[in-house]
């Protein structure tokens, strides 16, 4: 097989995969969208295998089996309260496989370089290994820069995806820490990158490629600790992003055009939906990834009342009575496992002909879209979950909100108090509704250690208990 | 303890303190009940009903009284039923201590204790004995049920074969307790209910019910009801000026005008004039709740229904709990358990008269052959001060369109710049860059573009499965494995084929967890 044949199915895969993002904006076409990918990827390896360049396509075919073989399991047994875990852990193979290939292309520019010298033919090496050879000198430079950008992101990718990981599966202390130096440490990782880059750029030697490597590793480990919990949507969705920039500079090393395509949809997609978090949680990009809330920008303003609990029977009375009910859930619904009693609860209401409704906030959970997976796991059907700027305006004639496991993102004083730390960021407005009973383990503050002050209103009552135990007492009051 | 109830001695109250469920809740507390015969009989509680639940039944007021060391009855009591109070017996009833100081002293003399229910303060935890927001509650709707028994039309609007039918007009003034469920009642009976209220802080509330706050055009900072303990208080002249304006401008549009106005300790502020009642078509109806304090309406007399020369009826019944006795009998001594509960904290039938709690110091009048009245301050406020809030200015249509044009021309100015200096970026890298490396950028530039324009239309619900399907794609990288593997050297191939597995995970896993969680989205 010629070259042109493998271009043609780089061109098909790419618009495959194309299709298949943008498959994604509707739950039914998504169903159709992800087998586009399927195929694109599946006519992308083949073409690859088949066409020139590639050797030891046994090897290669029993090897991503056996990679098969595992994801497989990974993707079946996996529970979606923990595919945050996969996704963060996913990120970092990528990101592995990304400093790898950058490495591989590095000895082959040194080895080209060397048969060269010697007068040999350098097509026999292969077809990148000819690509290099054509190369003029100042090509060979920006193979070079080429060649660190990728091994720079990918090892970024990898120690912050593993940091990650950690922290998302409870293997971390998920509190956001830093070693003493802080971001000084940081900046002086990335200026000795930037010192091995032009060192490598003059050279062309192993040495400061690896001690760049290292330094990459260490800034993506240290920044990722340095972030808390609640951030970790944002953080995923970053990595997310790096992961596919790592892909395009790699693509850009081996003059492929497909691995560009991707990398720049993926690296695309990671920075529109991180971007997406942080207008939810109105706070800019840097700061989130720098760590940590600021303190409070003033005085802020004192909670008065008291938080009043209610047993089952209340607030099952309560549902019974009420014709509208949205529930809002967030972090702590998926930590106590509670989302099937959730839906079971809601197939009850809605069998009895109430309107039962979910309202999203975007940076509930650790994920973006985590509660909307949760919520499809447990079969709830996905017209009833609505997003914020979809329900919020609903809220006043709403008889029942509960709200499950969150805290921050139903808090008034995001709109009440100005000098709260949190203030302008949008809330879901539950308050509104004529009754809210907020399940919650008890009387403690939320990530971002605020009061909120939503708990002491008239209208709110505190149902106290593990979501999923006070549900299993609710649910058999609900007639 | 044993609690009784006497039949109520004011002419046509219906009402009743106990009802044979409160009386089972109290048995519970440890008490025991006793109740006079015939007490629930105009509330629809036969003395049977009482027998069934465990109430002893005595046959006069005078064995009741002996019997009883708690007496808990609706209306303030008689001159009759004070003297038949004695010492350590606890009386709990209304009693209007402020307008009441003769009776009062005598009981106190007495060494009888007296709870007026008409001072429970107003505070979240005293909502549940708060007996005036339940009666409000009861009057406000009975006074939209006696309002349409005296209106001639329809409350909501009807087309119909037989014509077309307008809506009722509800005008209440005063959103308190009652206003709000007159509001409630008249809005889902369907007619178009207005509001007013002097207390700007409650426009929400009745917007929430339904109706259209009035607003006046008037500058002056309105008093925080929070202040006064969430009762309104007396507004400037001005401000009543601007008020009645606005009324006279409503009149003759308006069929059923409720007024609630009530200022606590005053007489009721006249807020419907003579001239508005003229001003209003025949067959409307006027209900004035505050007829006891003297009315809203000058025109109004105390219990009774007049008719003005104009056809404007006029209702002034002062008794509107008392004409659903069952619902404000239930209701009633539902407040009254509530009040018992506190008063007997460890549940075991002794009562606990605690001095220092809020509630109950408040609600005290008399004690200890002293009289209690007026209580201390409360130590909790009853509601919090409301934050001011800056005033959302109502855009003109000029002003908004003036908005977009600037939006737009702040939008195409920022669109314009980012392109101007993407595409000087871009010309000074082809400046130094090989065309070699111009044709992969170029991919790389559109494809990002491509990227941005599909990924803003995915839908937020789909951002999980999103980020496991680039992660699947994201590993095409293993192209760059593949077409190395074929190399002499060992260490390139072990790194290929080490990177070539771990690719192969990320494939199968992504692809596969994406397909199981699109699966899981199902439509009702």
């Amino acid at each position: 097989m010629d070259f042109g044949f493998t271009t043609a199915t780089y061109v098909v895969a790419a618009i495959l995969f194309i299709l298949s993002l943008g498959g994604l904006s509707g739950q039914e076409s998504a169903k159709r969208a992800v087998w586009y990918g399927i195929v694109g990827m599946a006519l992308a390896v083949a073409a690859t295998l088949i066409g020139p360049g590639a050797g030891y396509w046994l090897l290669s075919i029993i090897l991503i089996a056996g990679g098969g073989v595992i994801g497989y399991q990974l993707a079946t047994k996996v529970k979606m309260t923990q595919m945050p875990e996969l996704v963060a852990a996913m990120h970092s193979l990528v990101g592995l496989a990304a400093v790898f290939v950058g490495f591989i292309a590095h000895f082959e520019i040194g080895r080209v370089a060397g048969y060269l010298a010697e007068g040999n033919d350098p097509y026999a090496l292969g077809t990148f290994a000819a690509l290099i050879a054509k190369k003029t000198a100042v090509e060979i430079n920006i193979l070079r820069v080429e060649v660190f950008l990728g091994i720079f992101i990918g090892a970024v990718t990898f120690t912050g995806s593993v940091i990650a990981y950690g922290k998302l599966a409870g293997r971390v202390d998920s509190a956001a820490k830093k070693l003493p130096g802080g971001h000084m440490l940081n900046a002086g990782a990335a200026a000795l990158s930037v010192i091995c880059l032009i060192w490598y750029f003059n050279t062309g030697g192993f040495f400061p490629l690896f001690l760049m490597t290292l330094a990459a590793l260490f800034i993506g480990y240290h920044l990722i600790t340095g972030i808390g919990g609640a951030d970790m949507p944002v953080v995923v969705s970053m990595l997310n992003s790096y992961s596919g920039w790592a892909a395009a500079a790699i693509g850009f090393s081996l003059g492929n055009d497909l691995l560009i395509v991707v990398g720049a949809l993926v690296g695309s997609s990671g920075a529109i939906l991180s971007y997406i978090m942080c207008k939810a949680m109105n706070r800019s990009f840097v700061s989130v990834i720098l760590g940590g809330f600021g303190g409070p920008a003033g005085e802020q303003m004192a909670v008065e009342g008291e938080q009043i609990a209610i047993e089952a029977d209340g607030v099952a009375a309560a549902l019974n009575e009420a014709d509208s009910v949205i529930i809002i859930p967030g972090y702590g619904m998926a930590v106590a496992q509670a989302q099937q009693g959730v839906a079971e609860l809601v197939r009850k209401l809605r069998a009895q002909g109430k309107n039962v409704r979910f309202a999203i906030h975007p940076v509930a959970g650790r994920l973006p879209g985590h509660m909307n997976v949760l919520l499809a796991e447990a079969k709830v059907p996905y017209d009833i979950v609505m997003e914020m700027d979809e329900i919020n305006d609903d809220f006043p004639s709403t008889d029942v909100a509960i709200v499950i496991g969150s805290n921050d993102i139903v808090n008034p004083a995001a709109q009440d108090d100005p000098n709260s730390p949190i203030a302008g960021m949008p809330v879901l407005e539950c308050w509104k509704a004529k009754t809210v009973f907020v399940s919650k383990r008890g009387q403690g503050t939320g990530y971002s250690g605020i009061e909120n002050p939503l708990f002491f209103k008239d209208n709110t009552r505190m149902f106290y208990g593990d979501a999923k135990a006070s549900l299993d007492k609710l649910i058999p009051l609900i007639d | 303890m044993k609690i009784g109830t006497p039949k109520e001695t004011f002419a046509n109250e219906a009402r009743v303190a106990m009802t044979p469920d409160s009386a089972a809740q109290l048995q519970k507390l440890g008490h025991t009940c006793v109740i006079e015969t015939g007490a629930g009989a105009l509330s629809g509680f036969a003395d049977a009903a009482y027998k069934a639940a465990g109430v002893e039944v005595v046959k006069t007021a005078a064995a009741l009284f002996k019997a009883a060391d708690v007496v808990a009855k609706v209306r303030p009591p008689s001159e009759a039923e004070v003297k038949r109070l004695r010492d350590g017996q606890t009386l709990i009833s209304f009693f209007n201590p402020a307008g009441n100081k003769d009776l009062m002293e005598a009981a106190a003399n007495k060494g009888a204790t007296v709870i007026a229910m008409d001072m429970v303060p107003r505070i979240s935890r005293a909502q549940k004995m708060d007996a005036l927001s339940s009666m409000a509650n009861i009057a406000g709707y009975r006074a939209v049920i006696e309002a349409g028994n005296n209106f001639g039309r329809f409350f909501t609007g009807q087309i119909t074969a037989a014509g077309k039918v307008p809506p009722a007009k509800v005008l209440v003034v005063g959103a308190g307790v009652a206003g709000l469920a007159a509001i409630g009642t008249s809005t889902s009976l369907g007619a178009i209910t207005y509001a007013f209220d002097v207390r700007p802080e409650v426009a929400e509330q009745v917007e929430s019910m339904g109706a259209e706050f009035v607003y006046l055009d008037f500058e002056e900072e309105q008093a925080d009801g929070s202040a006064s303990g969430g009762y309104a208080s007396v507004s400037s002249p001005e401000f009543r000026e601007a008020q009645l304006a606005k009324f006279r401008e409503l009149a003759p549009d308006i069929d059923i005008v409720i007024t609630t106005a009530l200022i606590p300790n005053r007489e009721a502020p006249e807020l419907w004039t003579e001239d508005m009642v003229k001003a209003m078509k025949p067959g409307s109806v006027i209900v004035d709740l505050a007829a006891e304090k003297g009315g809203n309406c000058k025109l109004t007399v105390m219990d009774e229904k007049i008719v003005t020369d104009n056809g404007v009826t006029i209702i002034g019944y002062t008794d509107f709990p008392s004409r659903m006795g069952a619902q404000a009998s239930t209701l009633y001594s539902t407040n009254i358990r509530h009040m018992l509960t506190d008063l007997t904290p460890k549940k075991d039938g002794v009562i606990n008269h605690n001095m220092e709690d809020d509630v109950i110091r408040g609600s005290t009048i008399t004690h200890a052959k002293e009289v209690t009245f007026p209580p201390p301050p409360p130590k909790v406020a009853a509601i919090a001060a409301a934050p001011k809030k800056a005033p959302v200015k109502e855009l003109t249509p000029a002003e908004k369109r003036a908005n977009e044009v600037t939006a737009f021309k702040a939008q195409t100015k920022s669109q314009v710049t980012l392109l101007a200096i993407g595409g000087a970026l871009l010309l000074l890298v082809g400046l130094v860059a090989p065309a070699s490396f111009m044709q992969h950028f170029i991919v790389f530039v559109l494809a990002v573009f491509v990227g941005f324009q599909v990924i803003w239309g995915v839908a937020h619900s789909l951002h999980t499965p999103l980020m496991a399907v680039t992660n699947a794609i994201s590993s095409i990288i293993i192209l760059g494995a593949l077409m190395q593997i074929g190399s002499a050297s060992f260490l390139v191939i072990l790194l290929a084929a080490v990177s070539i597995f771990m690719c192969g995970i990320n494939i199968f896993g992504g692809f596969l967890v994406t397909r199981r969680m699109l699966a899981m989205f199902q439509k009702s």
